[in-house]
């Protein structure tokens, strides 16, 4: 299995001093090499979710296994470097770095987990289509070319779960498909789960599993 | 990717801002260089061109004065001393060289110092380049004739003075007039990054055959016998051949205006002669090194407690100046160049701070990928560091530029003699220095990096 959560219980204080209820998760499950579009509403806990299952945010309280692993357990800094290994995320707005190049992204990325491998960035970039703009910067690039960078350096540390936050919202609808192709099948090439949210009826129209986060997520229902 | 190249890139991408901070430590680190080796300069000046004397012999008064003034010509000379107590010196089995020096006048053109003094001047060393001594060069020939000069090489240079040119002096003291007497250049000194370089020197005898060196009989009598604390009438029994001679002489009257280069008047008595100063080189046996040192020490006590004259070690003198004077303003210029680095680090802080807001989602996108959050620290530590150390190394290059370009220019100007490759140790103690700065200024941002709510970050 490849994403477990069980009990996962997430909330936020509010300036008024009370509690908002995020998350109330009593079991998701996601199985190695699976691909699973997950639909919500706008404010519904999907970001909160991904954070949760990357560890970039920590859960109240619940199991969050991740390859095996139950992150929520793991100190910081092993969650950090745990992260950087076994999964890739890719946001909405793409988030490169403007001073790297297409080719300095996708090592960054490799950097944290203290895998840097020049050859396999490279070979990322071509095979996302940017053999030819490697030395490019994001404000060189296309909206769709950033966001295929943005798959490589998901891609580079060769990830066991992919995580996906709207990858397509902020791209045209030429390559909406091209990137959701391209983000599935090299996916599917590496046996990788991919959880990805969208609000798009047309993208989780191409998955074969699509989860309603309303439907496995009671906030107010854990206590 | 390491950390470096990481911080490289963000310098980069704020390049003008980083590269203003960097350079602000720079002009610190050049002006530090700077002010180390005009520091050196000036010490070595101070420190090395003494002490070819063991004791400068001079009136009762203040001990700096005396070494200023015969030394470095930057001060008025005390008062007197009588000829006789000069030839006392150059008597005495102990002593190697006893040179006698009357200072006081100046040239008519470029008012430059006039030392009045003997060949023996010359014998000692111009300087010491690593132990050695270094002898005098010369062009022409050393003063032989009463109104024979030899010149320094600035003089020389300045006033475009040469072998046979010819100048007259003003009278020191209250009564400044130019003496009619004309003295001619029988030699022009090589360059010795002293003070004698921008001295004239001229014949003792000369010098004293100037119309007002000669001290009236009276009171030359007077003064004598006041300095030995004997009676006036031994003093004119000791002195009974010149003076009579003196009276014989007096019906020989002046006309104004004569040329005494021209004529010859025979030497003035040793009554009316005296010196400002005597320069003192003690005998050296190699079966008893200490004999000297302690021949030195033993005068510089007597004449302690005696009321005739003091005996100063221009060494100590010179090293107590450093340490009180100009050891002081080094100290200051280091206390205000070390601030001008430290403001540099604040502003290379602000810079650094002030960029960290833009940077939240930069630094949120790094943790996401997994950077823990003492590796983004370190990243902004990096960046500190890379910016105060580049700061340091252009800060070398234009301190000892600057130096490399200005030397000619101040050594023309002042003749301060400054090695253009010079380096001073202490730079090195600048580089942690500047590593512990760079830490401490990059520790706040730093922190707030360390501190950076990654979902926050990435959400806005």
């Amino acid at each position: 299995m490849s994403l477990l959560l069980e009990n996962v219980r997430k909330t936020y204080r509010q300036p008024d001093g009370t509690r908002l209820n995020i998350l109330g998760i009593r079991r998701f499950e996601l199985q190695q090499g699976e691909q699973v579009a997950l639909v919500g509403g706008s404010g519904g806990g999907k970001t909160t979710l991904l954070n949760v299952i990357s560890g970039v945010t920590q859960a109240d309280s619940g199991v969050v296994r991740v390859d095996g692993t139950d992150i929520a357990r793991l100190p910081e800094a092993v969650r950090d470097r745990f992260r950087a290994e076994k999964i890739g995320i890719v946001f909405q707005t793409f988030h490169l770095l403007p001073a790297f190049t297409a080719y300095e992204n996708v090592l960054l990325g490799m950097s944290f987990s203290g895998k840097a491998n020049r050859d396999y960035a490279r070979s990322l970039l071509e095979r996302v289509g940017l053999g030819h703009r490697l030395h490019h910067r994001p404000g060189q690039l296309s909206v769709g070319e950033q966001q295929r960078v943005a798959v490589a350096r998901a891609l580079a540390n060769r990830p066991r779960l992919m995580l996906a936050d709207e990858p397509t919202a902020s791209v045209d609808t030429a390559n909406q498909s091209t990137i959701l192709g391209l983000l599935r099948d090299a996916c599917r090439e590496g046996n990788v789960s991919l959880l990805l949210v969208t609000h798009s009826p047309e993208v989780a129209s191409q998955f074969s599993r699509v989860d309603r986060l309303a439907d496995f997520n009671q906030p107010g229902d854990l206590t | 990717m390491n950390r470096f190249t990481i911080a490289l890139k963000s310098i980069r991408q704020r390049g003008l801002a980083s590269s203003l901070t960097s350079l602000s430590v720079a002009l610190g680190v050049a002006l530090m260089i700077a002010v180390l080796i005009l520091n050196n300069a000036i010490s070595g000046l101070f420190s090395q061109r003494s002490t070819g004397y063991d004791m400068i012999i001079g009136p009762k008064g203040s001990a700096t004065q005396l070494v200023l003034s015969t030394v470095y010509r930057i001060e008025p000379p005390i008062e007197n001393l009588p000829w006789r107590y000069y030839r006392e010196w150059q008597a005495k089995p102990e002593v190697e060289y006893a040179i006698p020096v009357a200072l006081g006048d100046t040239t008519q053109v470029g008012q430059f110092p006039i030392v009045g003094t003997t060949v023996d001047y010359f014998r000692i060393p111009s300087g010491y380049n690593r132990g050695k001594p270094v002898p005098y060069l010369l062009e022409g020939e050393l003063p032989g004739g009463a109104w024979d000069a030899v010149i320094g090489s600035e003089v020389a240079r300045k006033n475009g003075w040469k072998v046979g040119s010819q100048f007259k002096m003003i009278h020191g003291g209250q009564d400044e007039h130019v003496h009619d007497e004309l003295f001619t250049v029988r030699g022009v000194l090589g360059r010795t990054t002293t003070p004698n370089d921008r001295t004239v020197f001229v014949n003792l005898e000369g010098f004293f055959l100037l119309a007002g060196h000669d001290k009236p009989i009276d009171e030359a009598v007077a003064r004598e016998a006041d300095f030995y604390r004997e009676s006036v009438e031994q003093v004119r029994e000791r002195y009974k051949a010149d003076l009579a001679h003196l009276k014989e002489h007096a019906h020989h009257d002046h006309g104004a205006g004569h040329d005494h280069a021209h004529h010859d008047h025979g030497p003035v008595p040793d009554l009316q002669r005296e010196v400002t100063s005597i320069l003192v080189v003690a005998k050296q046996d190699p079966d008893f090194p200490f004999q000297s040192q302690s021949f030195v020490m033993g005068t510089m006590a007597d004449l302690k407690e005696g009321f005739q004259a003091q005996a100063v070690s221009p060494v100590k003198v010179m090293t107590d100046i450093m340490t009180k004077l100009v050891g002081n303003i080094r100290l200051a210029l280091m206390i205000l160049t070390g601030l001008i680095i430290l403001v540099s680090g604040i502003g290379i802080f602000v810079s650094i701070y002030n960029s960290m807001s833009d940077r939240r989602r930069e630094i949120g996108i790094m943790r996401a990928l997994g950077a823990s959050r003492t590796a983004v620290m370190t990243i902004i530590l990096a960046e500190s560091i890379l910016l105060c150390v580049g700061g340091f190394l252009g800060g070398l290059v234009l301190g000892h530029g600057l130096i490399a370009l200005g030397a000619p220019f101040i050594e023309a100007r002042s003749g301060l003699v400054i090695e253009r490759f010079s380096f001073d140790p202490i730079e090195l103690t600048v580089f942690p220095a500047i590593l512990v700065l760079a830490t401490l200024v990059g520790i706040v941002p730093g922190l707030t990096a360390y501190r950076t709510d990654v979902a926050d970050a990435l959400a806005h």
